[in-house]
């Protein structure tokens, strides 16, 4: 039985991949997710400079929905530097069966931002880049994200691409866009090697009634959790019918047959964000347990055959 | 899977030294000692504060004024103020029965300490109660827990203006010392210890009880903001886990396994700063 995916040119050992944002503050704690399973992990987005985020509350979950507004918090690139080589000199130094690609993701303000901060990403030379054009909830300070535009996410693809060298370079969508499959298509065709589909939904909100105020400091944030996996698997379906570039799905991913639901869609990849929060970072280890007994069942031997599955009928 | 804040009512304010005050909300919490809790003003921020004390009815929180949030707090927040608060969070002390165990507890530590002692005496054991503070007017609890049952109270102050004139480590090593030679049925064997407040006081103890080979729980304290093991801050070196969620109490054995211990933590963007 074969779970390995080749994405971009780079082999993961299984399809789920921690999604940005997620434990990714410390070069330790993407080690702590790789010993519990992932197959590919993704570091918190990368300023060029510190970045604050915003205050607390700036998440929270409930059975059916997770809901959050962090503001992109970082330390900068010399923060990532640090962090992000103790993560791949750890990495390097496991048997080559066992080596977990890592995924930079970067984000920036501006294009001329974004050419800094891809130089940045290229010396310290993870597996993959990916280009956050996307967040939600930062928009009070920087308008709304390149990726509800094609021409602005076509143009920070292009200059991200110039900028990164050999490195591939993925750009993670918004799904929050009635034409998903055009921007696809713009970043396509300046350059993305592969596209993230997607980012948190919305933004939402939630109010708490006994003080009628909003819970989220920023009053309000992305969405993500169970609720919203059928709302991603129809983003990553369009997506995978607009362009030939392979995508890495997420949205709502708890279990095994989620992420060969997101594969079927057309995704090669799958991310797990919220999923932490439901099933402890042990999720990666059990999902990968949940995918191989459906693989035994249903009698496939090589899981990358299934990507699209649903899509190609 | 909810954890949204439960709005709650201040049912009592207690001021407890010129930094410090305690806020009794009521409510059924149903929090271990050790665990702590999100507290949520609403368009301000929240922050993570230890449990002081919880039954079927109220619990405490002791908090120190030291930054904005604290502040606000004990300016405008007062008997009848709400509060939203989430939790509660982490893992707690454990809780023996029958036994003799030492409780060290340093600055504000000295409130969830309280809790433990509390818990671990209605379960029959027989507490040493070590309190450090740099002065008089700085120590925390030493009032109440004087007058507990099979309580005896060890106060330490850098100044000496009351009890010992030193660090409260230096108790704790000279009750391990006692205990060794003693014959009253609890030898160092049956010996527990938990501490509770700065790193370095609590490195120092690890490495006397390492010494003693007796085990120890310690509480680390890092930038928290989910308290669920989502975002990430408060993820040790070394270990790699968020302390939020596989601690904060953990065993010595695993706290000397993060790498920087009483050396370094992070701030609300993962920067290291020195402790
Ligand atoms: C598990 C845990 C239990 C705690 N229990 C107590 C308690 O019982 N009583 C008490 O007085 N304090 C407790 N604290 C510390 C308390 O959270 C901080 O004092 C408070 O957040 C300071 O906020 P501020 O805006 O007033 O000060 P700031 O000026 O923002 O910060 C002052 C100090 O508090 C630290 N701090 C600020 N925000 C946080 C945060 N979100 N998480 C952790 N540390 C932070 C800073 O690093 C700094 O060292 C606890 C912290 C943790 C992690
Ligand atoms: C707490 C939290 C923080 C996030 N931070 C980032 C981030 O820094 N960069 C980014 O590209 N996406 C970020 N995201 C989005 C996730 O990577 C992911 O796209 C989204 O949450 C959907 O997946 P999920 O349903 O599995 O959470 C964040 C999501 C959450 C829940």
């Amino acid at each position: 039985m074969n779970m390995t995916i080749n994405f971009c040119g780079v082999t993961f050992p299984n399809p789920t991949v921690l999604a940005s944002g997620i434990l990714g503050v410390v070069g330790d704690s993407l080690k702590n997710v790789v010993i519990n399973g992932a197959g590919g992990v993704t570091s918190k987005s990368v300023w060029l400079t510190r970045h604050d985020g915003h205050p607390g509350p700036v998440m929270m979950g409930t059975q059916n929905f997770y809901i959050n507004a962090v503001g992109l918090p970082d330390g900068g690139i010399e923060k990532a530097r640090e962090e992000l080589k103790k993560y791949m000199e750890w990495n390097e130094s496991q048997p080559e069966e066992k080596q977990v690609p890592l995924i930079g993701n970067i984000v920036a303000g501006s294009i001329k931002d974004f050419a800094e901060i891809a130089k940045g990403m290229r010396q310290i030379g993870p597996d993959i880049i990916e280009v956050n054009i996307s967040c939600p909830n930062v928009e009070d300070e920087f308008g709304r994200p390149f990726a509800h535009c094609a021409i602005s996410a076509g143009a920070a693809t292009e200059i991200v691409k110039k900028n990164a060298g050999k490195i591939p370079v993925i750009v993670k969508l918004s799904p929050n866009v009635g034409n998903i499959g055009e921007i696809a298509k713009a970043c396509e065709a300046s350059g993305a090697e592969g596209l993230t589909v997607a980012n948190t939904f919305g933004p939402g909100m939630v109010i708490d009634i006994d003080t009628a105020e909003p819970i989220l400091a920023n009053k309000v944030g992305g969405v993500s959790g169970p609720g919203i996996k059928p709302l991603a698997v129809k983003k990553v379906w369009d997506t995978a019918s607009a362009v030939k570039i392979p995508i890495i799905g997420m949205g709502g991913v708890m279990t095994g047959r989620d992420v060969i639901e997101f594969m079927m869609a057309g995704a090669s990849l799958v991310g797990i964000g919220a999923g932490v929060y439901y099933r402890g970072v042990e999720v990666f280890s059990s999902v990968v347990a949940e995918i191989e007994e459906w693989m035994v069942e249903n009698k496939v031997a090589n899981l990358q055959n299934i990507v699209g599955k649903a899509l190609k009928k | 899977m909810n954890d949204i804040p439960r709005v709650l009512k201040i049912v009592e304010v207690r001021m407890e030294n010129p930094m410090v005050k305690t806020y009794i909300f009521k409510g059924n919490l149903g929090a271990k000692p050790g665990q702590f809790v999100n507290v949520w003003m609403p368009r301000v921020d929240e922050k993570p504060f230890s449990v002081a004390y919880c039954d079927d009815k109220e619990f405490w929180l002791t908090i120190a004024a030291v930054g904005p949030f604290t502040k606000k707090l004990h300016k405008d927040f007062v008997k009848g103020s709400k509060l939203g608060v989430r939790g509660p969070y982490g893992n707690g002390y454990t809780v023996l029965k029958n036994k003799h165990i030492v409780l060290l507890a340093g600055g504000y530590g000295a409130a969830p300490l309280y809790f433990l002692a509390h818990e671990s005496v209605k379960n029959g054991c027989k507490v040493e109660f070590i309190v450090g503070a740099k002065n008089k007017d700085l120590l925390l609890y030493t009032e109440m827990i004087s007058k507990m049952e099979n309580v005896s109270l060890h106060i330490a102050t850098d100044d000496g203006s009351v009890g010992m004139k030193g660090y409260n480590t230096l108790i704790l090593e000279k009750l391990l010392a006692e205990q060794n030679g003693s014959s009253d049925g609890h030898g160092i064997a049956e010996l527990f210890v938990a501490t509770c407040g700065p790193e370095v006081m609590m490195k120092s103890a690890m490495d006397i009880c390492e010494k003693a080979d007796v085990p120890i729980e310690v509480s680390i304290e890092r930038y928290m903001k989910c308290g669920t093991g989502v975002c990430g801050n408060c993820c040790v070196d070394g270990l790699g886990v968020p302390v939020c969620k596989k601690g904060p109490v953990m065993r010595g054995e695993m706290a000397r396994k993060i790498s920087g211990l009483a050396k370094w933590h992070r701030d609300n963007v993962g920067l290291k700063i020195n402790w």
